[in-house]
């Protein structure tokens, strides 16, 4: 690419597959917001962070609630502020500009160098949210019709989305992002990411936590598979608690650092009783370097 | 260029907008494929494609389209060699790249094999032979956009093969999946009230805020209306012995509807593959625990939309005759169609789902039934995908 803009490489504890990067860069390249869905725990949040990171920008982050709307990242009219000072009468309310507040995309906009936005979670948010934001994202600019004044975008910020889809979104909106699905890292990649988080752990348990997890991953019937980010935390549990690597595959120690639900770890307890000692050639995992 | 890939999408079932092929159209004039058929690949995709369940269909229209287009490896061999030595990156202005832009992959292709049958030996920033660096459309390290891209990058896998493994197969909505995705579909089943209608009965506090604000203090309550989701439903569902082979499916999607939250009423009710006088409410079918079918459509009212869910498989007499009912101890004085017609007269959206694949009912055995029911009932497979068909003309009026 021929652009003097920076590229997007991901950095030093956030592996992104090529495919991310590029899409990351098409975004940044075309301006538009890059829309990330993917399963829990595969990073999406964290890829904003390294976006912002690798590209020196600062990171703003609107975490989006089922009661957020779309006009709250805009501004806010604090008229209940405005409401105080009349009946004390130690400021001036004349002015409505005073108790206007800007709203994350609002910052985003004003500011003075070009920064990341992350939109986590946009689904959250009642089913029109999106389309509601639609005009703004496009066009990055907004009126307050309070004041008469009109925020304009000074530096078109980096704009991601993230989404776990438990609502649709709308067509109109989709068409105006670049998508990404983040997949589920596969087995040289998982190596990868565990090292970046665990650099001095000791080869034989890496292996053998990794063979642990795909074969609980490969059990059908779970109700929430393990993530990544329960993999990172269920490593650390291993090291700190000094569990040898032979336990790991007989034992599954800390199993509730990996499941969340009773009924999870019955079936996972039930097929390592049944089947234990088939855990590693079960899983058909490439041997490492 | 490329336009038949657009239409090829269609086809295969990728909703496209001409916005979107615009927006590709762009991010190829700035050179963001990378020259390559994966950077293709994977910019196209990120543009053109807005949920993974479409990624299989990508893959397949991207296979179909591209899959004459592989560089030999014989050929790739031999240019290799020429390539190893590569000149630093070359910058193009985009006005020059414009003029590339007008290239298709078939022309593409037959200059490359012309290309080779002249050239004799190594080239290196041309704009013309296989080299490195150059402008040529062939090569590594330059600048075409619609460039064939020969070795180079550290990906191993052309984008053709990866599109052919279709690792996206997983995410096809038209797939039985999981009770989660079932819950999702049935999230778009719901109808909020409209603010026109009903008692004004919740306190608008940021109405109440701006008004007593306005008035310099003085407090004015503003009163509005709520919205709530004012769906109601009713799951009818065949319990009977043709259904055992759908069990896990049928209960899926029972655990997802129970699951649901959303629905301002939500019933649960079961017949023994058709409905007749009585209707069951629990899967045993007995008579201890069933209610007359005529009452349950007084107590019902029109507003509830009902999903009918079953094989819809029987034999003729159970649907049309008169005692046709399969339980020797049951019997009854309607036909089953005649229940089915009140059923579908009474309530405004009703909607069969039929666990059996859509392709298979003019051919399974209960096919007659099946066409029988259809004229009643609107019909979907009971999949991800016809669910949330049903689910579309379960909102609209008939």
């Amino acid at each position: 690419m021929q652009d003097n803009q920076a590229q997007f490489s991901g950095t030093r504890d956030y592996i992104a597959s090529q495919e991310l990067q590029n899409s990351v860069n098409v975004a940044v390249a075309l301006g538009r917001p890059l829309l990330i869905k993917g399963e829990p725990g595969t990073g999406k949040t964290m890829l904003a962070q390294s976006i912002a990171d690798d590209l020196e920008k600062e990171l703003l982050i609107w975490n989006i609630k089922s009661t957020t709307k779309a006009k709250d990242g805009l501004y806010i009219y604090d008229t209940i502020q405005r409401l105080y000072d009349s009946q004390f009468g130690d400021h001036d309310v004349s002015d409505i500009r005073h108790y206007i507040r800007m709203g994350k995309l609002g910052e985003a906009f004003l500011a003075s160098s070009q920064i990341v936005l992350l939109i986590d979670e946009i689904d959250k948010a009642d089913i029109e949210f999106p389309n509601d934001l639609l005009w703004e994202l496009d066009i990055m600019s907004f009126d307050i019709p309070e004041t008469g004044e009109t925020v304009r975008t000074r530096q078109r910020p980096i704009v991601i989305i993230t989404s776990n889809a438990e609502k649709e979104l709308p067509d109109a909106f989709l068409r105006r992002c670049i998508f990404h699905y983040i997949a589920f890292p596969d087995a040289s990649m998982m190596a990868e990411i565990i090292k970046v988080h665990h650099p001095d752990l000791q080869q034989k348990l890496l292996e053998d936590a990794m063979a642990a997890f795909y074969w609980i991953r490969s059990i059908g019937g779970l109700q929430k598979k393990p993530s990544t980010s329960e993999l990172l935390d269920w490593v650390q549990a291993l090291t700190v608690g000094g569990i040898s690597p032979e336990q790991i595959v007989v034992e599954l120690p800390f199993l509730g650092v990996l499941l969340k639900k009773d009924h999870d770890f019955n079936t996972v307890l039930h097929r390592l009783h049944n089947e234990g000692h088939q855990v590693k050639s079960a899983t058909g995992i490439p041997r490492l370097r | 260029m490329f336009i038949n890939f657009f239409y090829l999408l269609k086809a295969y079932g990728v909703p496209v907008a001409i916005t979107e092929w615009m927006t590709l159209m762009e991010a190829l004039g700035k050179g963001m494929a990378l020259s390559s058929l994966t950077g293709f690949y994977n910019l196209s995709r990120a543009v053109l494609v807005k949920s993974e369940t479409h990624y299989d269909r990508y893959d397949l229209a991207f296979y179909s389209y591209f899959k004459g287009i592989e560089t030999p490896i014989e050929l790739t061999e031999k240019v290799l060699q020429w390539l190893k030595k590569a000149l630093p990156p070359l910058h193009i202005s985009p006005e020059e790249r414009l003029k590339f832009q007008e290239w298709d992959l078939d022309d593409l292709r037959r200059r490359l094999e012309q290309r080779l049958q002249e050239q004799k030996g190594e080239h290196h920033g041309g704009s013309n032979w296989i080299g490195t660096g150059g402008t040529s459309p062939f090569g590594h390290s330059g600048y075409h956009p619609a460039g064939v891209r020969i070795g180079g990058e550290s990906l191993n896998k052309s984008a053709v093969q990866v599109a052919a493994q279709r690792n996206f197969r997983g995410f096809r909505t038209d797939s039985t999946i999981g009770v989660r995705q079932f819950e999702v579909a049935l999230r778009k089943l719901r109808q909020l009230s409209s603010k026109v209608e009903g008692p004004r009965e919740e306190l608008d506090l940021d109405e109440t805020v701006r008004e007593t604000g306005d008035k310099g203090g003085l407090l004015q309550l503003v009163w509005t209306r709520g919205r709530k989701n004012m769906v109601k439903v009713a799951l009818v569902m065949d319990s009977g012995g043709s259904m055992d082979p759908y069990m896990r499916i049928c209960s899926q999607l029972f655990t997802a509807m129970n699951r649901s939250s959303h629905f301002k009423d939500l019933r649960f009710l079961f017949f023994h593959n058709c409905i007749y006088q009585h209707i069951y409410l629990d899967p045993s079918c007995n008579m201890a625990s069933s209610m007359k079918t005529e009452d349950l459509l007084h107590m019902l009212g029109s507003d509830y939309k009902v999903i009918l869910l079953g094989d819809a498989s029987m034999a003729p007499s159970e649907l049309t005759m008169p005692g046709g009912a399969i339980d020797w101890s049951y019997s009854n004085d309607d036909p089953g169609i005649n229940w089915l017609q009140r059923i579908a007269a009474h309530f405004d959206h009703a909607v069969w789902l039929n666990p059996i694949p859509a392709p298979f009912w003019d051919r399974a055995t209960g096919n007659y039934t099946i066409s029988v029911i259809r004229d009643i009932f609107p019909m979907f497979e009971l999949t991800v995908e016809g669910l949330e068909g049903a689910i579309k003309k379960l909102k609209v009026r008939k």
